[in-house]
């Protein structure tokens, strides 16, 4: 029984992609686009999850290794006659060599996940405020170093060139492989020993789980899936500019998670597709392509971000009876006045 | 006088310059620390009251009003937008966590950006307001901008003030009391609401007065995104000082300011690898943050012992 109850925790939000993919590719060419948008928003917002959710810390960093995958699979994957104009002073590493769409995205999942294992050995010691506010500084380095050294990548400019295979099918597949991973690793010993810290740190300190350890696996892991998306991301795209990379994505992301409950994987996905397909509609809407309803440009992170902003300042008790799929606590439950 | 002999005139300009962004961020620093000490919420949304009053001095001034009045109404405004935040977003959250609040502000802060650019769109627009004192007069051979001195002494006087306030009225010793132990100084009749409020408003002031200070000293142009660049700077700084007292937190706006001002004047403008000049700024305040955070989580100038409430 409990077995059947856990697959259909993998099997629900596999298929509720799959829905995405296939209604995706009745539709036209700009609509099609959406759907892949959303697509590769969700697998964006799980690789999120699995460390925010099962740790119950937060990370503003995530988009850090997001940027790292997509500039690392963009860049490796633009054709070899365009590398020169697109990316003129580069090392000749990145501007002699060029590779396939699959190598791209195993490359971009391997950078993401070393970085995130660098960066988290010594950062996974704090929690709290001091986590927030370290991976938050690790995003700005991340920004600053890719807008300004054109050694290793565009700097200011915008990559384009990139050849475009993240299509329905291949985000699709892409997408239900992060959830795939996020749903083992929640199942396994590793993932366990995780959220019991998340619930009580002391208790599982004392029953001989080292919280430090269990952190950082999940954040590389959580590095790795983000650096995947970020691959997958890039090749949706075709061009892409740090800035898409940075605060908005990361504004975003978390709001899609937040939407949906912190603590659980359905949560994830389901509060991705729903703020992606609010934030479609909207964009619609600004470009009048919505009879009856025209909005002014800039609607959009105005509704998302109130929508946001009403979710948090809900009181506890009203938001848990609105996400009964939410199990366990919110994430960081107040540990009384410290 | 041989020291300025030595270093030269256009060396003394950049020094004098750090100074006042020194002084700004220093402001800054106290509104976002005075919140915290009494909430423990780390307030991203500041530097959203900062564009708020920005643009209202440009709207107001655009409608005719005079000096004097674009400034009573860009304090109205500030004041008036902090207050609505602590009404109606951080009243909710005084149970939560302060990593839930600091996404909660950090919503609030995209709530606003978005608004203004719906409002104002995302060109700009030129504040006129004391644009005046952007001329120099000189000491010698020194130029120096008024609005330097201007910042500087309006901190100085700001910070006396708000030193005068928590140190000799009541609502600063509740103010205090509030910082220290919010839960027993309601049991001894402090109201909470009261004393979050005042906090609020002194924060909200001091916004205020960055609001009209900063297009004078830095760019005049108003965006959406104005003050956020300097406000995660101002995040950085109150971590790196201390963000459990006021004064480490001060201490921390000011010298990151002074750094940010000296990097900016001295180092070249390009360089070939990352943190060679001054484009990886950015990159070197984070880094220093990162690193105050796992070797001195109280903060530089936390006094020796302290412990720190949350540990930042």
């Amino acid at each position: 029984m409990r077995r059947v109850e856990a697959l259909v925790q993998l099997a629900g939000p596999a298929a509720l992609l799959v829905l995405v993919g296939v209604v995706g590719s009745f539709m036209d060419r700009a609509r099609e686009i959406e759907f892949r948008n959303a697509l590769v928003a969700t697998a964006i917002v799980v690789a999120l999850y699995v460390f925010v959710g099962n740790s119950g810390v937060l990370s503003f960093g995530q988009v850090a290794f997001v940027a790292v995958g997509a500039f690392a699979a963009g860049e490796m994957t633009v054709p070899a006659d365009a590398k020169e104009g697109v990316l003129p002073n580069v090392f000749s590493l990145i501007g002699d060599h060029t590779i396939g769409n699959a190598e791209s995205l195993l490359l971009a999942t391997g950078l993401g996940g070393l970085y995130a294992l660098l960066v988290g050995i010594p950062l996974m010691r704090l929690s709290g405020l001091a986590a927030g506010i370290a991976t938050f500084a690790v995003l700005g380095v991340t920004f600053n170093i890719l807008r300004n050294w054109e050694k290793i990548g565009p700097g200011p400019q915008t990559l384009s060139t990139v050849p475009e295979t993240t299509d329905l099918l291949q985000g699709t597949v892409g997408a239900i492989a992060v959830v795939a991973c996020a749903f083992l690793y929640q199942r396994s010993r590793l993932g366990r020993q995780l959220r019991a810290t998340r619930e009580d740190p002391a208790a599982a300190a004392a029953a001989g789980i080292d919280i430090h350890r269990q952190r950082l696996w999940a954040f590389v892991l959580s590095g790795a899936l983000s650096g995947f998306a970020g691959g997958l991301l890039v090749h949706a795209r075709g061009t892409l500019e740090t800035r898409d990379v940075y605060l908005d994505l990361t504004f975003l992301s978390l709001a899609m998670l937040v939407v949906g409950g912190m603590a659980s994987l359905w949560g994830a996905v389901l509060g991705s597709l729903l703020v992606s397909g609010l934030d479609s509609f909207l964009l619609n809407a600004e470009n009048g392509q919505i009879p009856g309803l025209e909005a002014p440009a800039g609607t959009r992170l105005v509704v998302v971000g109130a929508f946001m902003a009403l979710e948090l300042g809900l009181p506890r008790r009203l938001r848990e009876r609105l996400r009964p799929q939410a199990q366990g606590a919110p994430v960081e439950q107040p540990s009384g006045q410290s | 006088m041989t020291v300025l002999a030595l270093i030269g005139a256009q060396d003394v300009q950049k020094l004098v310059d750090a100074v006042a962004l020194g002084s700004i961020y220093a402001l800054m620093a106290v509104g976002i620390g005075l919140v915290f000490g009494v909430m423990r919420l780390v307030n991203f949304a500041y530097g959203q009251l900062v564009m708020a009053g920005a643009y209202a001095l440009y709207l107001s001034s655009r409608h005719g009003a005079s000096t004097l009045e674009a400034i009573l109404v860009c304090f109205a405004v500030v004041i008036g937008l902090a207050l609505l935040m602590e009404v109606v977003a951080f009243r909710r959250l005084r149970q939560a966590t302060p990593a839930t609040m600091l996404v909660a502000t950090f919503a609030i802060s995209y709530l606003l950006q978005s608004i203004a650019v719906l409002w104002f769109g995302t060109l700009g627009n030129i504040d006129p307001v004391l644009q005046d004192l952007r001329r120099p007069f000189s000491l010698g051979n020194v130029y120096v901008a008024k609005i330097t001195v201007v910042t500087v002494v309006v901190a100085a006087l700001a910070l006396a003030t708000l030193a005068l306030l928590l140190n000799r009225t009541t609502i600063g010793l509740q103010l205090r009391a509030a910082a220290a132990d919010f839960v027993t100084a309601r049991l001894l009749g402090v109201r909470g609401n009261a004393v979050v409020a005042a906090a609020v408003v002194v924060s909200g002031a001091l916004a205020a007065t960055v609001s009209v200070l900063l297009p004078v000293a830095q760019s005049p142009l108003i965006t959406p995104d104005y003050a956020l660049r300097d406000t995660i700077f101002v995040l950085v700084a109150v971590v790196v000082g201390g963000i459990d007292r006021l004064l480490s937190a001060t201490l921390g706006g000011f010298a990151v300011g002074f750094a940010v001002g000296l990097m900016g004047g001295f180092l070249p403008t390009r360089g070939e690898w990352p943190f060679t000049s001054s484009i990886y700024i950015d990159s070197a305040l984070y880094t220093a943050v990162i690193l105050v955070l796992l070797f001195r989580p109280t903060g530089i100038f936390a006094r020796r012992g302290q412990r720190a409430v949350e540990r930042v």
